[in-house]
């Protein structure tokens, strides 16, 4: 099975480094795995390289997750990649709100691996 | 996240020493503070099971993990409170180490401590809120 080439967009390294390993823990097919700190660097990556999952914080600097995902919806080659929001933000008007600019799902830290699973491996068809 | 149910702390803690404390400010609806203090070697301990070999290579990322922790206490707290989730800020984590230092808040307050077992060590976690 293919691997994944995943995005992890997150203003905090430490829980940018949590979520690869618990993608990792989880049984989802990881490959190569590049991150960012902010939704404006997220994006210049996307325009540089495709990739099969995006996972996104909500609340960062400079561009938060909810304006990532706005733009994103303008880049063709990013059309059809799931992305899923993790933040610590549970509101249910942030949450209603990222999934009507285009985020797949949501996830609330903190979070164990099997949780990540049961969101991500429908979205990438992995991790039976 | 850590995979380590918490339990109350049975023992004296008074001679037990936090040598790293986080903090998470809170501001706009509801004004406070969320802080979690531990021992160095529980931070470390925390740290890699939250990091595993990362923590181990990059002592530096110890607090950073601790700060982490206490933002999604603080997130998950200000979330169960569903008339302030949206009109409440969290800071950006902070965190001490040291030893022999006291942590005072000023303003009335009200403040809720508890202090939990990991793995046999207490850890303290604070919420303070100004009134």
């Amino acid at each position: 099975m293919k691997k994944l080439r995943v995005l992890i967009v997150d203003d905090s390294s430490v829980m940018r480094k949590i979520v690869e390993r618990s993608l990792r823990q989880a049984g989802i097919e990881v490959g190569e795995v590049l991150e960012a700190s902010n939704g404006a660097e997220a994006l210049a990556e996307v325009q540089k390289s495709a990739f099969d999952l995006i996972l996104s914080d909500i609340n960062m600097p400079a561009m938060d997750g909810l304006e990532f995902l706005r733009n994103l919806s303008n880049i063709e080659s990013a059309k059809g990649v799931p992305v899923v929001m993790i933040t610590t933000e549970g509101s249910e008007a942030r949450v209603v709100e990222a999934l009507s600019v285009g985020a797949r799902g949501y996830i609330r830290k903190p979070f164990t691996p099997e949780q990540v699973k049961e969101r991500i491996a429908p979205l990438v068809g992995g991790a039976d | 996240m850590l995979g380590v149910e918490l339990q109350a702390f049975p023992g004296s803690f008074e001679d037990r020493h936090g040598e790293q404390t986080a903090i998470v400010g809170l501001a706009g609806a509801l004004c406070g503070m969320v802080a979690i203090r531990c021992s160095s070697p529980t931070a470390e301990k925390i740290a890699a099971l939250m990091l595993a070999a990362d923590a181990a290579s990059n002592p530096s990322m110890i607090g950073d993990a601790l700060g982490e922790l206490c933002n999604m206490v603080a997130g998950n707290f200000k979330s169960k409170v569903s008339t302030i989730a949206d009109h409440c800020m969290l800071s950006m984590p902070t965190v001490i180490w040291g030893e022999h230092y006291v942590m005072q808040t000023f303003q009335s307050h009200e403040a809720f401590e508890v202090v939990l077992s990991f793995e046999g060590e207490p850890v303290w976690f604070s919420i303070v809120i100004q009134t």
